[in-house]
C-alpha cells in the first residue's frame, strides 16, 4: 500500500518541508526537497529513525544532586522510553568522570550510557 | 576588604566569559580574573543536558555539560585564574568592581572589563496574564534547573506558554520523565524556536503546538488547577468564543530571554533598545572605553558556539586595550531596513576594513535577498529561500575603504 507523509529535513537552515510517498521500505516520490540530502534524510527518518537520549541520574555527592548522562550513539527512536526505564532505577555516588560508561550495551542496542559531566567529590 | 589592581576582569563564566578569559590569557595577559557567582563554571550550559552544542566550535555534537567541560579543561590548561561563588554587585565607568565572595568583599580596579553575565527569562509579570497566583507556574529555565540539577518532580500535567527553544526542550524532557505535556501555546502565527527543536521535541512526541493562541486566565487557589486558552485573530485580538478551559497543574513560560544588563547600566554603558544589550563596535567594545560585552548579555544567541566566538573576540580585544590605550577613534553607525530587527555591531571603527555582522529579521520571510552596501559599493548579496527570526544570521564584509555607510537591506525577489 502506498503511504504519504510530510517530513521536515533539518540538515540545513532551509528546513525543507518534504512530501514523501512510500511503499514498504521504498520511497516512490519525494517533493519539495531542495537538494539530494533530503532524500537520504527522509529514508533514515522513515525506515530507521534514531535519536540520542539525554537524561539525568541521581548522585550522592558533596554538592551535586544529579549527573547528566547520554547514549554514546543514537538509538532507535522507538526504544527511547525503554532505555529511559533502565535509567530510572539507577543511583550513583561520586566520583564519576565525564565519559565513564554507566551501562554497557544498553538493552543490546549497541550503545552505552555514559556520564556527560564529572562529579568528583 | 581586599583591594587589588588587575589587568582584566571577566564577569560571568558561561561559554562567552570562559572563552574571553582564555583568549585574553593566550594573548599574553596574565593578570586576569574570571568571576562567577555560581559554585561552578559553565553558566546555563550545565542545566542544558541535551545535545546539539559544539557543532561549530569543536566540530562535535556535545551536550551542554560536555561543551562546558571542554572549555573548562582549556581554561585550566591555559592557567586562567578564576573565582567561583563570587558575585559582582557593582561596577562603574572607572572600571572599579565590587565583588561579594567567600573571602569577603573584594574591590578590584581593572584596566579592562569583559561583561558576560548572560540573560534572564521573561516572567509572567512581564506578560500580565490575569487570574489567580497559584503555585505551579515556572519559567522554562527554572523548571529545567529544578528537574535537571535538583532532581525534583515539578508536576503531572503541563502546558507550555511560548514556543521559545527552552520551552520546546523542556516539553521533550518532561514527556520523557513521564509527565503529560498537553500542548504548547504560542501567540505568534509561527514557532519562535528553531525548526530542529520543533521537529525533535514536539513532533517526535506528538505534542501539539497551538499557534495564534494565548492563555487568558489562570485558575486555582494554592496550586494551579486549570487555565483558559483562546485563539487570536490576525490583529492579535482575543477571540473569546474560542476560549477553552484546560485542566493542568503546571504552566511553563518560555516567552523570551532578556540580556542581564543591570551592571552595564551602572558603568554608563549605552544600551540598544532593539537587542536590550550594549551598543558595541566591531571590537565588541561599548561606549565606555575598556568595557567589552559578549554572549547573551550582548544579544540573545541560539547557539552557544557563537556566544563563545564572541567571547574569544572580546578577550583578544580586551588584551590589546590593556597594552595600549587608544586615542580618539571615530565610529560609524550600521543602518538597516525595517525588516531587520537588529544588527550587531551597531558601530564600526574608522580603521576597520573587515568585520562580521550578526543580525535577525523581524518575522519569517521567503524568497528574499540580503544585501549589504557601503555607500555605492555592494559588499554582500545572497538569496535566502527562507529566513526565520529564530535564527541569527552572520555575514562577513570587507572593503578597502572605511566602512562608514554600511546598510543591511532585505529585498523581496521573484519566486525562483
Ligand atoms: C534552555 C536553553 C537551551 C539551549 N540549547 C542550546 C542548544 O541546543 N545548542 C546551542 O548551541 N545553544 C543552546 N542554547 C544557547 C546557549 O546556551 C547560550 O547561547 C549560551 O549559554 C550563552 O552563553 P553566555 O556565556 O552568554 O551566558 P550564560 O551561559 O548564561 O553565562 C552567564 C554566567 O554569568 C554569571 N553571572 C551573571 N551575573 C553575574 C554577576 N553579577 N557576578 C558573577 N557572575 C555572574 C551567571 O551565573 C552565568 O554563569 C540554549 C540556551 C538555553 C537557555
Ligand atoms: S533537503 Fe537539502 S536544502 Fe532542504 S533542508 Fe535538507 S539539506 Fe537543506
Amino acid at each position: 500500500m502506498v503511504k504519504n507523509c510530510n517530513i521536515i529535513c533539518i540538515l540545513c537552515p532551509n528546513c525543507c518541508d518534504m512530501r514523501v510517498s512510500f511503499e514498504g521500505k521504498e520511497i516512490l516520490e519525494l517533493e519539495d526537497a531542495r537538494c539530494p540530502r533530503g532524500l537520504e534524510y527522509a529514508r533514515e527518518e522513515l525506515f530507521n529513525p534514531t535519536r540520542t537520549l539525554t537524561s539525568t541520574v541521581p548522585i550522592k555527592s558533596h554538592y551535586w544532586k544529579t549527573v547528566s548522562v547520554r547514549t554514546n550513539k543514537p538509538i532507535p527512536k522507538d526504544r527511547i522510553f525503554d532505555v529511559y526505564e533502565q535509567l530510572s532505577s539507577m543511583r550513583l555516588a561520586a566520583p564519576v568522570k565525564r565519559g565513564d560508561v554507566l551501562i554497557e550495551n544498553v538493552l543490546g542496542l549497541g550503545a552505552s550510557i555514559i556520564a556527560t559531566r564529572s562529579v568528583l567529590e | 576588604m581586599i583591594e587589588k589592581d588587575i589587568d582584566i576582569a571577566v564577569i560571568g563564566a558561561g561559554p562567552a566569559g570562559m572563552a574571553a578569559a582564555i583568549s585574553a590569557r593566550e594573548k599574553g595577559v596574565k593578570d586576569i580574573i574570571l568571576l562567577e557567582r555560581n559554585p561552578f563554571l559553565g553558566g546555563i550550559l550545565i542545566q542544558c543536558i541535551h545535545d546539539g552544542f559544539g557543532l561549530h566550535l569543536f566540530d562535535q555534537n556535545l551536550t551542554g555539560p560536555e561543551y562546558a567541560e571542554e572549555l573548562i579543561q582549556h581554561l585550566i590548561k591555559a592557567k586562567v585564574p578564576f573565582l567561583t561563588e563570587a558575585m559582582v554587585i557593582d561596577i562603574n565607568a572607572q572600571k572599579e568592581i565590587r565583588v561579594v565572595s567567600r573571602q569577603g568583599l573584594l574591590k578590584l580596579k581593572a584596566k579592562a572589563i569583559v561583561l558576560a553575565m548572560g540573560c534572564r527569562e521573561r516572567t509572567r509579570g512581564a506578560l500580565e496574564i490575569p487570574g489567580t497566583r497559584p503555585a505551579g507556574i515556572f519559567t522554562a529555565g527554572v523548571a529545567q534547573s529544578l528537574v535537571n540539577l535538583q532532581n525534583l518532580k515539578i508536576g503531572k500535567e503541563v502546558v507550555i506558554l511560548g514556543s521559545g527553544d527552552v520551552g520546546l526542550i523542556m516539553a521533550r524532557r518532561l514527556k520523557i520523565e513521564g509527565l503529560k505535556v498537553l500542548r504548547v501555546i504560542e501567540k505568534l502565527p509561527y514557532c519562535s524556536g528553531l525548526v530542529r527543536n520543533r521537529v525533535q521535541c514536539l513532533r517526535d512526541y506528538d505534542i501539539p503546538l497551538h499557534l495564534s493562541s494565548t492563555v487568558i486566565d489562570i485558575h486555582g487557589k494554592d496550586r494551579l488547577e486549570a487555565l483558559t486558552a483562546a485563539q487570536l485573530n490576525e490583529k492579535g485580538e482575543i477571540l473569546y468564543d474560542t476560549a477553552e478551559v484546560i485542566p493542568c497543574d503546571t504552566l511553563l513560560l518560555s516567552v523570551g530571554l532578556i540580556p542581564e544588563n543591570e551592571l552595564s547600566r551602572k558603568a554608563e554603558v549605552r544600551l540598544d533598545w532593539r537587542t536590550l544589550g550594549a551598543e558595541v563596535d566591531d571590537y565588541v567594545e561599548t561606549n565606555t572605553p575598556g568595557i567589552f560585552s559578549c554572549g547573551n548579555v550582548l544579544h540573545i544567541h541560539d547557539v552557544a558556539d557563537y556566544a563563545s566566538q564572541e567571547g574569544f573576540l572580546a578577550g583578544e580585544r580586551a588584551a590589546c586595550r590593556v597594552r595600549e590605550n587608544q586615542g580618539k577613534v571615530l565610529r560609524f553607525p550600521v543602518n538597516a531596513s525595517k525588516e531587520i530587527k537588529y544588527v550587531v555591531p551597531q558601530l564600526i571603527r574608522e580603521d576597520c576594513r573587515e568585520t562580521e555582522l550578526k543580525f535577525r529579521v523581524t518575522e519569517p520571510f521567503e524568497n528574499i535577498r540580503i544585501i549589504v552596501k557601503n555607500g555605492g559599493e555592494t559588499l554582500f548579496r545572497k538569496k535566502f529561500l527562507k529566513i526565520m527570526p529564530s535564527e541569527m544570521n552572520m555575514v562577513k564584509i570587507s572593503s578597502d575603504k572605511p566602512l562608514d555607510k554600511v546598510y543591511v537591506e532585505l529585498e523581496k525577489t521573484e519566486i525562483a
